[in-house]
């Protein structure tokens, strides 16, 4: 098979040898798992090819973009066939009149934006890694980011989308303009984490820039007070652009390496964003200045200028790099809770992080319940790792217990999907297992995600021929 | 108990089917008496396409939807889920109408977290309850729908139709979190949750909406809801011609104000709205009876945004020659933005036999509009032109009667309009058309393709095909 791919493909675009492997072993989690094989197609057809060939062989295929993934939803599970987008980079078309563009996969998330900016447009999801996760992998795990809060996540951007399925055929389902007849596949694929279809092609909706945006840093003493000023903002009815928590030893991390300006003393930090017109914006800044008092911030400051305010927002997306130079090793969570549960969750976490010994950070999208708690250990202590996992899944559970679920935005991939069963029955597993099937039937598409293993009705089967395909 | 005028197509459906005697009465045994409705007059009022049910059921909660559901599998009969039935005939006939499963007697509100914004409702609740309930607390739910008096939730997501305020809030599938519903395995399933950020699972819920009861019994439905704004304004600006109305249309759209709703009227449809509001009591833009080309817009927020936002369409309107224009008193905006949310209602019911065609463009062109009025011309039929938000045209074409001769022309209109929408790199659908022309050939649009893989949706949910056949577009 592997030389067949080469020939398909040409010896620059596949990868076979050892060390080269490795480099794919891994993505943004703490989970593993080595492909057997690595190619680089260039066009669609290339991908419908590349599943054919994998699917004479009977060998798993899995997609993958950037690989800043945080749930190993591009890690090949079951080895095989991983299939990288990162060479069908282009943005095929602009219409700026339309407000729409369509891109291949492998494009950089913030690329869009950069492309269309000059138009006054932009790509609302901003994942924090928008510099280097790519759209086709935004797309498959229906990624989020800040200002999703006012804007939604991916899939509320995406109007078609060009697929391959598992047995080389291409499909497009949704429209690039209204809604598509039918039921609303678009939407079904979007989120669907590979497991239905690779994508090839994709139409994103493009976002008019707002006339005017007024960031606010608001200080709190306690973390309490800031999960209270979240609760308080929502139930009140502003609705921010962003609205980000950071807690005192978290913001403490962050102020060492990026000098972000956020106070070293404080309990916890709000960085909210309002946007619109200059009119509702100014109001809005006002309300919210209002119930951050209310709540005892100790002061709310605006960001003066572009350059305080970028200054901001690098503190909050460079976050998890500060993290890793305290600890060799983090396991972010990304439970989602409903936003009046806020202040009982922050304090449930809390407990549960003194019970196994572990630091707890939080730095999240407060504004939609969304959870990012981080678990600092050390991955060269077995009992250390089993602890963050044990630790990390009593959150999630505590999350659930509150009416919330187990992932807002990184997918559940295989690093959640044991937990599925919190949520779901025998009966949910069953339609989601037949819907899988009705697209992805031997399940040759990034086996082993989403559906818990241990069940066996709703358990994907891993190929056991895999590896032995791959070898002829 | 079948309807006279259908008898044949609805047996035809049926092939390989057992036909069954008394549903009504073994339904009785199983759910319970009381549950079960089987008078002719009753029976006829629940009647699809022509099809009139066997019997009505109408479950008291989730467990007895998915009991009706095993029931019906058992004996080989097609459910039906239906809500006030104010909509129930969108799409292509159901091939067979076995059971009508009355879900209006699901009606709690399951949850509702204020403070979250957060919304879980059964589906048999009314959208006109739910807004006075939501309303009280500041807050409301962004689906402007046609039948707002008596459409309920499940029905209202299940139909798909466009909701008015979909300029600014999107359409269902932007604020829908989750679902419960009864497969077609007779099994209580669900997807997403009560959260407004979640990707735990596919996102099965999504596929409900518009699926005209094929996928499942919707039995409960989870929304994020929204702060009611400060303020209301509506401006009404009056053209000479189509082509100015558009003109401002996108002048204003390239502004990139934020309205709830940007909306042009052909004279025609303005007449219609006039002739109808002339008959109530309240306030309304009498200008509406002018020969113009009317775009209505509406706008939400706080007291200067409002202001500033119809000074500004004002200007827009002016700098594209407006014959008219000006900013509408709260009951006439209140008026007339009902009747744009009401449109489809009070288009499909102008005439004794009337197509309404959606067409989705990626730019409304003046031409394009000017070709459907020489369509309607070329086959001698009245005809009235709405231009909604997010790039949709509704086509409507007026028949005089409901003879056999006038639909020919109908179904010359459908395959006029779905073949413009595509030279257009659109779409076309028909959203209303006597039932005769609804399984013409030229009211399907979907390829070959594109229907197969909707069929795979459909045989995951619905593997023994007991929520009726043949109701989405490309016969899924």
């Amino acid at each position: 098979m592997i030389c067949e791919m080469k020939s398909l493909l040409g010896v620059k675009n596949v990868l076979d040898k050892e060390e080269d492997l490795l480099l794919y072993e891994f993505d943004g989690s703490v989970e593993k798992g080595r492909p057997n094989l690595v190619v680089f197609p260039h066009a669609t057809a290339e991908v419908s090819q590349i599943v054919k060939l994998a699917a004479r062989y009977q060998v798993p295929v899995v997609g993958r973009g950037a690989g800043t993934g945080l749930s190993g939803g591009a890690l090949a599970r079951g080895g095989g066939v991983m299939i990288v987008f990162a060479r069908m980079n282009k943005i095929l078309e602009i219409d700026v009149e339309n407000r729409r563009a369509v891109v291949q996969p492998g494009v950089v998330n913030l690329d869009i934006t950069r492309a269309v900016e000059h138009a006054g447009l932009y790509f609302a999801p901003d994942p924090s890694s928008a510099k280097s996760c790519t759209i086709g992998g935004n797309v498959a795990e229906n990624a989020g980011g800040p200002h999703t809060l006012a804007y939604g996540v991916t899939t509320n951007h995406i109007a078609a989308l060009e697929l391959v399925l598992p047995d080389g055929e291409i499909v497009r389902v949704g429209s690039k303009h209204g809604d598509a007849a039918g039921y609303d596949l678009c939407g079904l694929f979007v989120g669907s984490e590979g497991t239905l279809a690779l994508v090839t092609e994709i139409t994103v909706k493009l976002a008019r820039k707002p006339e005017a945006v007024k960031t606010l840093l608001a200080i709190f003493e306690t973390i309490e007070d800031a999960s209270q000023a979240v609760v308080e903002i929502t139930a009140s009815g502003i609705t921010p652009a962003a609205c980000e928590m950071l807690d005192g030893w978290t913001l403490r991390v962050v102020e060492d390496y990026i000098h972000a300006g956020y106070p070293r003393d404080s309990g916890a930090v709000l960085l909210l964003e309002v946007e619109g017109l200059k009119e509702a914006v100014e109001g809005q800044a006002t309300a919210i200045e209002a119930v951050c008092g209310k709540c005892h911030a100790r002061e709310v400051r605006r960001a003066k200028d572009d350059r305080e305010r970028d200054l901001l927002w690098k503190g909050r997306k460079n976050a998890f790099g500060a993290l890793g130079r305290i600890a060799p090793s983090n396991y972010v969570l990304d439970g989602v809770i409903p936003r009046s549960k806020l202040p009982q969750a922050l304090q449930r976490i809390k407990e549960i992080g003194k019970k196994y010994g572990f630091n707890v950070g939080n730095i999240f999208h407060a504004g939609d319940g969304n959870l990012h708690p981080i678990v600092l250990y050390d991955p060269r202590d077995a009992g250390q790792f089993e602890k963050a996992i044990a630790a990390s899944a009593e959150i999630i559970r505590a999350c659930v217990q509150m009416g919330g679920a187990l992932t807002g935005e990184h997918g559940v991939g295989m690093e959640k999907n044991e937990l599925m069963g919190l949520l779901f029955s025998e009966a949910d597993f069953a339609l989601m297992r037949r819907v899988h099937d009705a697209f992805n039937p031997d399940s040759s598409l990034n086996p082993g995600k989403v559906f818990p293993l241990s069940k066996g009705c709703g358990e994907i089967r891993i190929r056991k021929k895999e590896a032995a395909g791959v070898k002829v | 108990m079948r309807g006279d005028s259908d008898q044949e197509e609805g047996s035809s459906g049926c092939e390989g089917m057992k036909v069954t005697e008394d549903v009504a009465g073994r339904l009785a045994e199983a759910i319970g008496a009381r549950r079960v409705v089987a008078a002719a007059e009753e029976l006829a009022t629940y009647a699809v396409g022509g099809l009139v049910p066997n019997a009505i059921v109408r479950p008291a909660s989730p467990e007895e939807t998915a009991e009706v559901v095993r029931f019906a599998l058992a004996e080989k009969l097609g459910v039906l889920p239906l809500g006030s039935r104010s909509k129930c005939e969108l799409g292509v006939p159901p091939a067979r109408h076995d059971i009508a499963m009355d879900m209006t007697g699901l009606r709690g509100i399951a949850h509702f977290d204020a403070g979250d914004l957060t919304l879980s409702v059964d589906a048999g609740m009314p959208l006109r309850e739910l807004e006075i309930y939501l309303k009280e607390k500041g807050q409301f739910l962004p689906l402007a729908v046609p039948c707002f008096e008596s459409a309920t939730m499940g029905g209202t997501i299940a139909s798909g139709i466009d909701s008015a305020l979909r300029m600014q809030y999107g359409s269902a599938r932007d604020f829908l979190i989750g679902a419960e519903f009864v497969d077609g395995t007779g099994q209580m399933c669900k997807s997403g949750g009560r959260v407004v950020k979640n990707v735990t699972g596919y996102d099965l819920h999504k596929l409900l909406i518009g699926s005209l009861g094929t996928l499942g019994v919707i039995t409960r439905v989870n929304f994020r809801t929204f702060p009611l704004p400060a303020t209301f304004g509506g401006h009404l600006a009056g053209f000479a011609h189509r082509q100015k109305a558009l003109e401002y249309r996108n002048a204003v759209d390239k502004a990139g104000l934020p309205l709830a709703n940007l909306e042009v009227l052909s004279p025609e449809a303005a007449k219609m709205i006039h002739a109808i509001l002339q008959k109530s009591e309240e306030a309304f833009p009498l200008e509406l009876e002018r020969e113009e080309w009317w775009v209505y817009s509406s706008f939400e927020g706080n007291e200067e945004v409002v202001r500033r936002i119809g000074c500004e369409l004002a200007k827009i309107a002016r700098e594209t020659d407006t014959v008219d224009s000006r900013i509408l008193g709260t009951t006439e905006d209140e008026s007339l933005g009902g009747m744009l949310r009401e449109c489809f209602e009070w288009l499909r019911w102008a005439s004794p036999a009337t197509v309404i065609c959606r067409l989705a463009l990626p730019e409304v062109k003046a031409e394009i509009l000017s070709q459907l009025s020489r369509l309607a011309e070329s086959v001698g039929l009245r005809a009235a032109l709405l231009v909604r938000a997010a790039g949709i045209v509704y086509f409507a074409v007026f028949a005089e009667s409901e003879d056999e001769a006038a639909m020919e022309p109908l179904a010359k209109i459908i395959a006029g309009t779905n073949a413009l929408a595509r030279k257009e790199n659109g779409h076309g659908t028909v959203l209303h058309a006597p039932l005769a022309i609804k399984r013409h050939p030229t009211a399907m649009t979907m390829s070959e393709k594109d229907s197969a893989l909707q069929l795979r949706v459909k045989r995951a949910f619905d593997p023994s095909g007991v929520f009726a056949m043949g109701r989405v577009v490309g016969g899924v």
